[in-house]
């Protein structure tokens, strides 16, 4: 029973890191840009789309994750310059229903180019091994290898906005729009480059979850809805609330699933704990939502208007 | 004291380390326009947003018709009788001016749940609202959009809202802001007849309408009143040449 | 005189909504008939969401909720009645039905109570929060219809012949067009009313200008709930029809796709007016048709469309051909 709480307590937070992959690209674009983006999941699937794909195609799963990073940042580069750049000064209700639009464009492009059946992308051979766990259960390697590089890339991203002349540059943009565009900073760039980041976070975290799971169109989609309820828990624009709210989220949902229907069972026969278990297991972050909303309005670390 | 509609004592309001209202007391009377002056950022409009309930005071009361207003919010005190204008003027753009007069006709008449009934065949709301639109010389504009009447004009429009809200006293910030002298002059008239109906709290930049509408001007400065008195107490009183001129005082 | 040209295309659209399924019926092709239905069918969710889209400024991503658990409770209410199992025993006996009206009354009431729940939290909030935040209930309740496995969990939930409705017969697809036009002409006629009352005064002065709002003594929140709760059980109504019509319901009702289709249509169409909806549902159902029968990823044109019209025609089809939106 511990060794498999232990695992679960790693799924969760493997679930939780790859979520602020997802969830800081978001949060940063509408800090600094005030945009809400719906397509952000496409970008997550053009990463495991572009892995997977390159990774059969020369056998290497390291250059399928370059190409995961290249497909989604290019993606969104073009997009942003094309596309997202006129939405900037319009209301949340055209930037959804472009953003949608965009969903509809790349979902059912992807469909015709790969058609719809789901691909596998295979784990590189020195990370397919298991580690044994304290308690004794077997924990895939490469399941652990994802934590570290999410780990990694999320300090990275820490010390990018915090450290760097482009984090300087962010952050203002994140204070005073106008103030950066006065300092002579160029934004448009900025901006796309911002975006384009965002959109590598994304892919990346696609390409890792596509290993763990079957790459397929609609893959991003219900991982976008966790990330969103990652940033209104942690505060829009803030990354600091992005990472507690991720990590919030991912443990919330993996051991509410582990846990509850064992709860259950305590009173209940078990096919009966099981339906109800699940059920409210699926409801769960979004319950953790709606009380963090209850007590601050605008999230954890969001600014209070 | 007994004849205060509206009377705060000891507020306070800070942001951080500014302290945008300071243990403000104050009163407003029956009958009377209180003008209240200091130079910007005095904490002027942050005080009005206090007393109208947008703002929740740190510290200090809110007392209005004898009763202690602390714990409403800016709706219930609006519904008690507390109107207020705004500096910038706030207004339903799309709506007709009519329109934006009726709303507060609405509110008034308590009866917003009435789903069935078309709004405009409604006298009820209609006639109140179109006379107070004439009152303040805005009837011929009735049917335009709020968004394509002129600046002044919309200054007029926060008025008459204001006043269809029949108050029992009237917060008006800078009623003057951006009216030709010819406007500002006219407006000045209109106030100076208004105070029968209820007393006003006027926060206002032009000298010439204050000196000559009010009965009690006070004066803040960095968040505190630094002199209450009568037109003629303020003009000699030292403390507010010195904050209004500096050394020269 | 936009205002007339405006009257004019509704004219148009109303007729055209009525007269194709009569030529369909003439010309025995019922597969044109169920169009029209559908037709109607989304406009009315349209209709709804239109409410607080359009009039009160309010952008739900979560209509699916609504029209889902319409189309929940036809489905759940028959199945039970088919199969003579009531709904619960004890302490007192609720049986299933299969009667459309009893369905409706409790889809709008289920509906009324779901929504009062999610608006109270909702609408303390504003802008992009609400959108997430509507997105993520919706999505709560679409995960609760996948993992409960009593009514069909991802399968969903067939509802073997068609409810019914006293004097008229449902499975006759004229007649039952007739009757989800009717109810769409209804809730049109409602919505028109509902937006001259006073409560639409209210909830369209809220969408301009909340500060105004309050400071005449009207408080946001609570038209705004009102207006949520009337909007969802509009799109709930909605929805117990189109489970009708499919004699089928299943989570992807309630899915964040269908909620973002039911927003299509009343952008599509024009937002916050009064035939928006109805255009744009019938715009959408014709494309889907006519794409869709030539290329097998249709969806992708219709992105791009979408995508055409946000940023280049805004208005949507009523905007465009009858002008600007005029004051109330």
């Amino acid at each position: 029973m511990f060794s498999l709480f232990l695992e679960q307590l790693l799924n969760g937070l493997q679930s939780g890191v790859m979520l602020f992959l997802m969830a800081s690209g978001l949060t940063l674009v509408f800090g600094v840009m005030g945009l809400i983006n719906l397509a952000h999941g496409s970008l997550y699937m053009i990463g495991a789309f572009a892995c997977a794909a390159v990774a059969a195609w020369t056998g290497s799963f390291w250059l399928g994750l370059v190409a995961s990073l290249m497909a989604a940042s290019i993606a969104g580069a073009l997009v942003e310059m094309l596309i997202i750049r006129r939405l900037y000064n319009r209301d949340h209700l055209d930037q959804v229903l472009a953003t949608f639009a965009l969903i509809l464009i790349f979902s059912e492009g992807t469909r015709w180019i790969f058609g719809s059946f789901p691909l596998f992308l295979s784990v590189p051979d020195f990370l397919t091994g298991t580690v044994i766990l304290p308690g004794g259960s077997q924990y895939p390697l490469f399941r652990l290898a994802i934590i570290v590089a999410g780990l990694a890339v999320a300090v990275g991203l820490f010390l990018l906005i915090g450290k760097t002349r482009l984090g300087i540059r962010i952050r203002a943009g994140e204070a005073d729009r106008g103030m950066i565009a006065a300092l002579g900073v160029d934004i448009d760039r900025l901006y796309t480059i911002v975006f384009a980041l965002g959109a590598a976070l994304a892919g990346l975290a696609g390409a890792f979850v596509g290993t763990t799971q079957s790459v397929q169109v609609g893959m991003g989609e219900p991982v976008l809805i966790l990330a969103f309820v990652v940033i209104v828990i942690g505060g829009i624009g803030s990354i600091k609330g992005a990472l507690v709210g991720s990590l919030l989220v991912g443990f919330t949902d993996t051991m509410g699933r582990f846990l509850l229907p064992h709860a259950f069972a305590t009173f209940l026969d078990p096919s009966s704990a099981t339906a109800i278990g699940s059920a409210l297991a699926s409801m769960l972050i979004y319950i953790v939502m709606a009380l963090v909303l209850f007590l601050r309005p605008s999230g954890l670390f969001g600014a209070t208007s | 004291m007994s004849d205060a509609i509206l009377s705060l004592s000891d507020v306070t309001k800070q942001f951080g380390s500014l302290l945008a209202s300071d243990s403000v007391t104050l009163d407003l009377r029956a009958g009377e326009i209180h003008a209240l002056i200091g130079p910007n950022g005095a904490g002027k409009s942050t005080l009005i947003k206090q007393i109208a309930g947008e703002i929740k005071s740190d510290r200090g009361d809110i007392h209005f018709n004898g009763q202690n207003i602390n714990a409403l919010d800016a709706v219930a005190r609006s519904r008690m009788g507390l109107a207020r204008t705004f500096q910038v003027s706030s207004l339903m753009p799309e709506f007709s001016v009519l329109q934006n007069v009726m709303l507060a006709r609405q509110s008034v008449s308590g009866k917003v749940f009435r789903f069935f009934k078309p709004v405009l065949g409604d006298k009820s709301l209609v006639d109140p609202a179109m006379a107070q639109l004439e009152r303040v010389g805005l009837a011929d504009r009735a049917q335009m959009r709020a968004a394509d009447i002129s600046h002044g004009e919309r200054r007029q429009l926060e008025m008459a809202v204001a006043l269809a809200l029949e108050p029992k006293a009237f917060l008006l910030d800078e009623p003057m802001a951006g009216m030709g002298p010819e406007g500002s002059k006219r407006l000045t008239g209109f106030l100076d007849g208004l105070r029968g109906q209820a007393p006003i709290l006027l926060v206002e930049h032009d000298m010439d309408a204050v000196f000559a509408l009010a009965d009690r001007i006070s004066v803040l400065v960095y968040g505190r009143i630094i002199a209450t008195g009568t037109v003629d107490e303020i003009r000699g009183n030292d403390d507010v040449k010195r904050a209004y001129l500096g050394e020269e005082a | 005189m936009t205002m007339n040209r405006e009257f004019l295309i509704n004219s148009i659209l109303a007729i055209a909504l009525i007269t194709v399924p009569l030529i369909a019926l003439g010309m025995d092709e019922p597969f044109i008939i169920t169009l029209a239905t559908k037709v109607a069918i989304f406009a009315m969710a349209g209709v709804g969401l239109n409410l607080v889209l359009g009039y009160g400024g309010l952008v739900s991503f979560g209509h699916a909720a609504f029209f889902g658990i319409g189309g929940y409770a036809a489905g759940i209410l028959a199945s039970h009645a088919l199969n003579y199992e009531p709904i619960m025993e004890s302490p007192f006996l609720i049986e299933g039905t299969t009667q459309m009206i009893v369905i409706w009354i409790v889809a709008l009431v289920v509906s009324a109570l779901v929504a009062l729940v999610i608006g109270a939290i909702t609408l303390r909030t504003s802008g992009v929060y609400f959108i997430m935040i509507t997105l993520a209930f919706a999505q709560m309740i679409y995960y609760f219809a996948i993992s409960w496995p009593a009514y069909g969990g991802e399968d969903g939930l067939s509802i073997y012949v068609r409810n019914g409705f006293p004097g008229i017969n449902t499975l006759d697809p004229i007649s039952f067009f007739a009757l989800c036009a009717v109810m769409l002409a209804i809730a049109m006629v409602f919505s028109a009313v509902l937006i001259r009352s006073r409560f639409g005064l209210a909830l369209q002065g809220a969408r301009q200008n909340a500060q105004r709002m309050t400071a005449v003594g009207i408080a946001p929140f609570r038209i705004r709930l009102v207006a949520f709760v009337i909007s969802a059980m509009i799109t709930a109504l909605a929805g117990a029809l189109y489970a009708d019509l499919n004699r089928f319901v299943s989570p992807t009702m309630l899915s964040w796709h269908m909620s973002g289709e039911i927003m299509v249509f009343v952008i599509l169409g024009g937002v916050g007016r009064l035939f928006g909806p109805l255009a744009g549902a019938a715009l959408y159902i014709i494309l889907e048709h006519l794409l869709g029968g030539v290329w097998e990823f249709w969806q992708l044109p219709l992105g791009v469309l979408l995508l055409l019209v946000v940023l280049f025609a805004r208005g949507g089809l009523v905007g465009v051909l009858a002008g600007e939106r005029k004051h109330v």
